[in-house]
């Protein structure tokens, strides 16, 4: 059985972003859609999963934005419906989502922001709570996995209550945390899909779904607020721990609660310190607040990562400061805490202890000084394109092409794993100067090839995923083509959203159902346009690096290189080698050769090592991936390989 | 077979390299846990994050609570690392006098030392850091037996047995057998028992064992 339909009152194990998908079933969920980035890929993935036992609509939208509209369609059709995205999705959504707000909706509708404090895996650590604020949208922030599914479900219910979009916000040590869930019922009946557009214009369940007459209608909006700002002075999920009158009152949100529950464990202060968690974290509930926070003079605000929950009990507290008295505030704003990067039990313990003037307890001196001398012998472990990766041999094939052309030519780069390429340790030839959003780089590429007339004469290329080239590329790539920008734009296909786990794309022939479908091609989107287009493989590296030699050389508009070969992570490749590849000893010259180590100092596959001891190159077969790009890259031919296993 | 059953909280940290099934070990843990009556929490991170890099599961066993899925700094009380250098990164952060290793033998080398410009401590100087910032430790082949097996990845499966056999986590074969039957295929129980086993044989006679300090 899959554990996402575990019976009532069963005890599982869930992952946060399984939980907000079971909270979801047992709303009554009818469509889901999102598009893959982590933290939050598991919510969609894992309804994905039991869509066809629960009758449910799941999508890969191609970017956050369109999931949003097709999520939106369902609420307006009386569905319920969720959109899940990271948190820079809300900001591609945000455009839709402000008109949104504005025409209200009417089934549930749910919008899922999983946030990466401390940039785990994202190029940002963007913060979408002050969209909710912005906007004036209602914001939950679960602090475990219990509440992760319960407010999950209660977001629908409050959604249809006001009739317009909640949001649900999350973060890493969340969505990819997991702990034990009591499963409530799913239900047993499903809702038909009525859309109804003929009644009056102000009636949002009867009416056109539109955001005019926009002051009236925003004035209507402004009045459902105050109903959930009631709605939130009741609510069970937020919860004062701790004595009568605390010395120090912790006010708190989302992982960080368990943070602070954590921190007054090591410090034993446990009976001197309150803890206000709140789980409604936009509008505040001002009479909620009022009551506690008078219970202390001291007041700390713990939360990732601007300090949106300070400002906002800030201003609640200045309104009501001749009731509740004169307070001392501690947070972001005076350095308590760290206003970037994410938090965890220690940052806390020593902000609660600095203010308690309680220090955390640590091992004794003796053994910090043995760490200490353990630590020199530690060498760091950078991240890297991992064994057999495409993109290895396509950024090789991209530095070759750039230096025999010898102009410095450069590459925009855009996210993936392909990021990496942007960071020096990935490889020895980094050739990625800029690095934003997703299709940011095709943009800035047909910027920096306009700059030829100001002097700006080097080549100009751009990369991006086969992922990444539906959701964001599209529009730059047009802008470039009709704008007469000379670049040189390389697709990395591997096949698949691999670097969240490959989730399908327009591209490929299957949809999140697992439903064949028609897969858009890359190639022939850029011939519509009128690029001159061409596809290989980046492991032939003398045909990529001929077609990219020529590509800048070539003067005119848009060329487009297609490089094909799937992720070695990916389902198909996984396990199988190609090749089986080793370094002929006799052959290597090692040291002596003139190469220089081209292979592992330069190339940097993490499974081609240098021997020290011997002075030769040695291939770690349990690492290997069998690709066998590095065969083509010895200059002595040493590197040899043979057929494989698949 | 002892068993250490957590009357508190019982912290463990399974560490390693991006791709060596980290992931998988600590799910196959905590649902063993879970199905025990504990309430687990696991803190990990996936993603972009384990490409090539240094990856960490935090899996954190108490009678009633949910807990931090970080664990704070010197708070493990046991260390699972499928790459040597990794549980010494680890002991650096979590460790402290009372703390227990079992770690793999077998280097994955970080990008620094393939190109030369970092180096990497000989068995011998890990071994001997071990016995200095580790109450008690354990070093097995696991990846040699993983070849065995047929899989280097099932390395991660005999840790898990060869931590069976330490008693230091309450769990044994037949809680395993029953957890991976609901996760893994059919035709993939076999050998994973296998690996099990050869991780328990492996701490029974001690080959590599270094030693109850």
């Amino acid at each position: 059985m899959n554990k996402l339909l575990s019976p009532d009152k069963s005890t599982v194990l869930f992952l946060g972003n399984e939980a907000i998908a079971r909270g979801a079933l047992e709303a009554g969920l009818a469509v889901a859609t999102g598009y893959p980035g982590t933290p939050s890929s598991e919510v969609i993935e894992s309804l994905a999963g039991v869509a066809a036992r629960r009758n449910l609509y799941v999508e890969w939208s191609v970017n956050e934005k369109v999931a949003l509209e097709v999520a939106a369609a369902a609420s307006f059709s009386g569905l319920r419906a969720m959109a899940v995205m990271k948190q820079n999705g809300v900001n591609v959504a945000s455009d839709f989502l402000l008109h949104l707000i504005a025409s209200g909706t009417r089934g549930g509708l749910v919008l899922v922001s999983c946030e990466d404090p401390g940039a785990l895996s994202s190029v940002n650590e963007g913060e979408s709570r002050y969209f909710a604020r912005m906007l004036e949208m209602p914001l939950l922030e679960p602090a475990d996995f219990q509440e992760a599914k319960d407010l999950t479900k209660w977001a629908f219910e409050l959604s249809e209550e006001i009739r317009n979009v909640v949001m649900l916000r999350s973060v890493t040590r969340m969505s990819h945390a997991s702990g034990n869930v009591v499963c409530a019922k799913l239900p047993t009946k499903s809702r038909r899909a009525k859309f109804e557009y003929d009644g009056p214009v102000m009636d949002s369940q009867t009416g056109p779904m539109i955001s005019t007459p926009v002051v009236a209608k925003h004035r209507l909006h402004q009045e459902k607020l105050k109903t959930v700002e009631a709605l939130f002075e009741k609510s069970p999920f937020n919860r004062y721990s701790g004595p009568a009158k605390p010395k120090l009152l912790v006010v708190t949100s989302s992982v960080c609660f368990l943070y602070v529950r954590e921190a007054l464990s090591m410090l034993e202060l446990e009976r001197d310190v309150g803890i206000l968690k709140l789980a409604t974290t936009w509008p505040l509930p001002p009479r909620l607040l009022e009551r506690n926070l008078k219970r202390a003079e001291k007041i700390l605000v713990v939360e990732e990562v601007l300090p949106f929950l300070e400002e906002n009990v800030k201003v609640l507290a200045s309104a009501m400061a001749g009731r509740i008295g004169v307070k001392t505030f501690f947070g972001k704003y005076d350095g308590t805490l760290p206003a970037a990067g994410e938090l965890n039990p220690d940052i806390v313990a020593r902000a609660i202890g600095g203010i308690m003037k309680v220090k955390p307890k640590t091992p004794p001196a003796s053994y910090l000084a043995e760490v200490k001398k353990a630590a020199a012998l530690i060498p760091a472990r950078e991240q890297t394109f991992c064994a057999g990766c495409p993109h290895r041999a396509s950024f090789w094939n991209i530095r070759r092409a750039i230096a025999l052309d010898g102009r410095e030519g450069f590459v925009c780069g855009d996210i993936g794993c392909y990021s990496m390429a942007a960071l020096s340790p990935a490889t020895g030839y980094n050739t990625m100067p800029t690095l934003h959003s997703m299709g940011s780089g095709t943009g800035l590429a047909g910027g920096f090839a306009k700059l030829s007339a100001f002097g700006l004469g080097k080549p100009v290329m751009a990369v991006c995923g086969d992922s990444t080239f539906y959701h964001a590329v599209i529009p730059a790539l047009i802008n470039a083509q009709h704008n007469r920008a000379d670049i040189t734009f390389i697709v990395l296909d591997n096949a698949g959203t691999a670097m969240t786990g490959f989730q399908p794309h327009p591209g490929l022939p299957v949809s999140a159902l697992k439903e064949t479908v028609p897969a858009v091609d890359i190639a022939c989107v850029c011939r519509g346009i009128g690029a001159k287009v061409a596809v290989a493989d980046p492991f032939d590296i003398d045909g990529t690096s001929k077609i990219l030699t020529d590509y800048l050389a070539e003067k005119g508009s848009v060329k487009v290189l297609i490089l094909r070969q799937a992720c070695a992570l990916s389902p198909e490749k996984k396990g199988k080698k190609t090749f089986d590849v080793r370094v002929n000893e006799e052959l290597c010259l090692g040291d002596a050769c003139g190469c220089n180590r081209l292979c592992t100092r330069v190339f940097r596959c993490p499974a081609l090592t240098w021997d020290s001891a011997r002075k030769k190159a040695v291939v770690d077969e349990v690492i290997c991936a069998g690709c066998g790009v590095c065969v083509s890259i010895c200059p002595q031919n040493a590197i040899v390989k043979a057929q494989g296993n698949m | 077979m002892k068993k250490r059953k957590p009357a508190k909280i019982l912290n463990l940290i399974l560490t390693g390299v991006g791709g060596q099934g980290n992931v998988m070990a600590s799910r196959v843990l905590a649902g063993m846990l879970v199905d025990a009556g504990y309430v687990v929490t696991i803190g990990e991170t996936f993603g972009m994050s384990q490409r090539g890099g240094s990856v960490m599961s935090h899996l954190r066993v108490s009678p009633d609570e949910v807990k931090s899925p970080q664990i704070p700094a010197w708070g493990a009380d046991v260390i699972v690392a499928l790459e040597p250098l990794e549980a010494l990164r680890v002991l650096g952060v979590y460790g402290n006098p009372d703390v227990c290793v079992l770690s793999n033998t077998r280097p994955v080398y970080p990008i620094g030392v393939i190109t030369g410009e970092l180096g990497y401590p000989s068995r011998e100087i890990i071994m001997e850091k071990f016995s200095l910032l580790a109450a008690s430790a354990w070093m097995i082949d696991a990846t040699d037996a993983g070849v065995r097996l047929g899989n280097p990845v099932l390395s991660n499966i005999v840790m898990i047995g060869a931590l069976a056999e330490t008693g230091l986590v309450p769990f044994n074969r037949g809680m395993f057998a029953k957890e991976i039957k609901k996760t893994l295929p059919p035709d993939k129980i076999f050998i994973n028992m296998k690996a099990f086993d050869e991780g328990r044989a492996m701490i029974r006679q001690g080959p590599v064992a270094l030693k109850n300090l």
